[in-house]
């Protein structure tokens, strides 16, 4: 897995405690969505950020309260034609005005990266080995001319007052969030 | 005798196969010759006789496909009519032999 | 009709560079089959029984001469000289080259046409009446708030990896020329108590393996809201839709497993929480859309044509050609024809580049150079002067494009089936042309009277015949082509979904049974006044089945 963030290549920040596994006393910590809940009070004690991993087809229910403490998102992608998490980036960035980190992890194809960052996703974990190349060497080639609003919106420009509201323009190359 | 069933059964059925693709640049149906060519004769199809044979026959044509000549190779049952070859299910033989439906004159110009 | 600017040219211009350098990193074989095939679908690209096949979007069924001249070009050069007209108005070419998809694109955007998302489990080309903005029983043209939607639904960020494929159907009339009980999405353009317009929205319709009729979840949207709502429904889809099972993945299932109630409450949650955003559309945006679609000038003329009269009562095969062909305009002095693409015993919906460019012709000279696709697989040239048509009559009868059919039992619905697609089971366009051959005589379909036939190759329901009055469905028996038979379907504002009547019948007995069932019908009618359909619906299968198996 090869971790992008803005288009750049990082090291991960973030630890993702297993099944059962205790988390480090500090530091950055994402973990499944029951496990936060549940030692929710424990993990705030640590004064540290704060993230959730959400599995595919998990919504976001119960997690309401607690989104404006968290600093990451991270979003499962088991296979690329599973498009759900495109929704659930969209009601984080749009519903719950979420402002931290978007992760979109897993199989991800390069020609989905653009979609990804309109949908609200700001960083790419990604298991395809041409994705991780295309975003290192500016590869993605991508419409920049939109049809409609999407979550990505501020980075977006909007059409001039007297033309069709919902178009949107993003510079070209398409920008990695 | 092979002790899986499935195999067992296949090696009772099992008759003559070509393979088949489409080729990758014109999409047009094509069967492999026993020189690695590809053509849309079925007539110069390399013809495998037994299981094993047809098994290393898509090896080849799988090959083939790795090498970007070919796509969506698959062995087909043929039957041998007179000095003919003929696959042996309908829409084999509407692949091999084109639509059964009349087509505008021009449609056979390329011919 | 709709003119791009510069932002669409664009658009559709960055979408042809992405495309081929998709094929070209394919052709290189830097793409591996797995790799490309799910970009060659979002972009229409299929590999058919013979070849790729490329399926080319005509928004709403609407063309301009020159975009026919075009796509004649095209069927000259790239393809074998025809293509085929579909049930999505859309035109599939049977016989491309991979290498040549850059080019065609480029020739197609330069008319202002494209192949974006006329495959793949996104939000496909959207339909509407093809008779729209000129039809008598109009509320008004569902077109612009098509357009909107192809618009919205481009490369829509969010809704590009869906469950599954998302129709979405508009009429505008009361009449419904759209099926759009049997889409995804349908919308009937209506106006409320007030005089205002907006939709009556319908969820969960579709055939294939798992027929279903939409539900009606609401009955009123105002057409501000249009945008937002469709949103709204494609969420709740696109969360909770099924993923596990391909054939359990359309949304009528999930409208059916929720239950219309739940589905109802979902959608208008979600729609109120979206709430006011830039989708909602602003009266002056609707407007302008609107003007694209003004109503070409017409003269001001009498309802009737003594130049028509004359020429009618001179001529019985154009009196016949009028009696199906000609239909209600909106405007007195004018007739909307259809072009039928179904002549005796050839393949329902096929056009040669010859006959394009004859359309293309007569259009520009007689139907202010628009034509439209119908879902039927007909052409319509909507702005005909009355005057006029003699005229047409004779350029069409030149071309075999005059066939005298529309509505009768040859004006058959057949998808592809077993002769191109790789995922028929059996043949369908032989079984049109049989039973078209069956039936040519002009004067007993005429006593006949309105018919749909509609067969199609496989479950996945191309050929719409779980709608048909008569639906043939090709399943494949031990290796054996074989035919199921519906009776009672239909796809206007009543529909419903035709019942099996009993066992299959062999390609040989397919059309003799076609016939049993005419016959049948032809002795239970009230009076000839009584049409196939509705006296299926007073009496049943019964007589049919027992005329079918009397002998089993
Ligand atoms: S109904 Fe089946 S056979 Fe006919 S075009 Fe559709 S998928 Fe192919």
């Amino acid at each position: 897995m090869a971790l992008f963030r803005h288009g750049v290549r990082v090291a991960d920040d973030w630890t993702f405690p297993a099944e059962g596994e205790a988390f480090p006393d500090s530091g950055p910590v994402a973990l499944p969505r029951a496990r936060l809940i549940a030692e929710w009070t424990a993990l705030e004690a640590r004064n540290a950020p704060l993230g959730v991993v959400i599995a595919s087809g998990e919504k976001l229910d119960g997690l309401e309260a607690i989104l404006p403490r968290l600093s990451l998102v991270k979003l499962v992608i088991p296979r690329y034609a599973d498009g759900r998490l495109y929704s659930i980036a969209r009601l984080l960035r749009d519903r719950y005005s979420f402002a931290g980190e978007i992760r979109a992890s897993g199989d991800v194809l390069r020609d989905q990266v653009a979609l990804l960052v309109r949908a609200g996703v700001d960083t790419f974990d990604v298991a395809h080995e041409g994705t991780a190349r295309a975003i290192e060497t500016g590869g993605i080639v991508a419409v920049t001319h939109h049809y409609q609003p999407a979550s990505n919106d501020a980075a977006e420009a909007h059409a001039a007052p007297g033309a069709r509201p919902w178009l949107r323009r993003t510079p070209v190359p398409f920008p990695l969030a | 005798m092979s002790a899986n069933p499935q195999q067992a059964r296949k090696a009772k059925v099992f008759r003559p196969v070509v393979a088949t693709s489409n080729d990758l640049a014109t999409g047009a149906v094509v069967f492999r010759h026993g020189d690695g060519t590809w053509s849309i004769d079925i007539g110069r199809a390399e013809i495998a006789e037994t299981p094993e044979d047809g098994d290393r026959l898509l090896a080849r044509a799988n090959a083939d496909q790795d090498a970007c000549l070919i796509v969506e190779p698959a062995l087909i049952e043929i039957i041998r009519e007179g000095g003919f070859v003929r696959p042996v299910s309908l829409r084999e033989l509407i692949r091999a032999t084109g639509p059964t439906v009349p087509l505008p004159p021009e449609a056979y110009a390329h011919l | 009709m709709y003119r791009y600017d510069e932002f669409d040219h664009a658009f559709v211009n960055e979408r042809v560079a992405e495309f081929s350098d998709q094929v070209a990193r394919r052709l290189s074989g830097e793409l591996t089959e797995d790799q490309f095939k799910p970009l060659r679908l979002m972009n229409g690209v299929y590999l058919q029984l013979h070849a790729y096949m490329l399926r080319i979007a005509i928004p709403y069924g609407t063309l301009s001469s020159r975009q026919m001249r075009r796509l004649a070009h095209i069927a000259r050069t790239y393809d074998r000289d025809y293509g085929h007209f579909t049930t999505r108005q859309n035109l599939q070419f049977n016989w491309i080259r991979l290498a040549d998809m850059p080019a065609i694109l480029k020739e197609l955007a330069e008319v202002e046409m494209h192949a974006i998302q006329t495959s793949g489990n996104c939000i496909r080309n959207v339909t509407a009446d093809h008779f729209a903005g000129a039809a008598a029983d109009e509320v008004g043209d569902p077109r612009p708030y098509a357009e909107i939607l192809r618009q919205w639904s481009s490369i829509h960020p969010e809704f590009t990896y869906l469950p599954r494929k998302f129709k979405l159907a508009v009429t505008g009339a009361p009449n419904d020329r759209a099926a759009i009980q049997v889409h995804d999405i349908g919308l009937e353009l209506k106006r409320n108590a007030k005089g205002e317009i907006g939709f009556a929205v319908f969820v969960g319709g579709g055939q294939g393996r798992t027929p279903m009729v939409a539900k009606r979840i609401r009955d009123f949207l105002p057409e501000a809201d249009l945008l937002t709502y469709c949103e709204a429904i494609l969420r709740v889809y696109n969360l909770d839709g099924r993923r596990d099972n391909k054939y359990k993945a359309r949304i009528k299932i999930l409208v059916h497993e929720m239950g219309e109630d739940e589905m109802r409450q979902a959608v208008e949650r979600e729609f109120a929480a979206i709430g006011r955003t830039a989708l909602t559309l602003p009266a002056e945006e609707i407007a302008r859309i609107q003007s694209y679609f003004a109503p070409p000038v017409l003269a001001t003329l009498p309802a009737h044509s003594d130049v028509l009269d004359k020429a009618k009562a001179a001529d019985p095969e154009l009196a016949r050609f009028l009696r199906r062909n000609l239909h209600a305009h909106r405007t007195p002095g004018y007739g909307i024809l259809t072009v039928s693409l179904k002549p005796t015993g050839l393949p329902p919906g096929d056009a040669t580049s010859a006959q394009m460019d004859v359309i293309a012709d007569i259009a520009e000279r007689y139907s202010a150079d628009e034509i439209r696709v119908s879902h039927e697989q007909n052409l319509v040239l909507p702005w005909v002067c009355l005057d006029d048509i003699p005229a047409v009559y004779a350029a069409l009868k030149r071309a075999g494009l005059a066939t005298p059919n529309a509505g009768l039992v040859t004006d058959i619905i057949a998808c592809p089936g077993l002769d191109y697609c790789a995922l028929a089971n059996a043949r369908s366009i032989p079984v049109a042309q049989r039973i078209s051959e069956r039936f040519a005589a002009l004067d007993r379909q005429e006593e006949i009277g309105e018919l749909k036939l509609k067969i199609s190759g496989c479950i996945n329901a191309c050929g719409h015949h779980h709608v048909g009055h008569i639906g043939i469905l090709g399943v494949d028996r031990k290796g054996e082509e074989f035919y199921q038979i519906t009776l009672g379907g239909s796809g206007d504002e009543t529909t419903s979904i035709g019942e099996i009547v009993g066992r299959g019948f062999s390609s040989d007995e397919v059309v003799d049974a076609v016939e049993t069932v005419v016959e049948t019908y032809l002795k239970i009618r009230t009076s000839p006044a009584e049409k196939f359909l509705d006296a299926y619906r007073r009496v049943g299968e019964a007589p049919f089945r027992e005329a079918l198996y009397a002998d089993a």
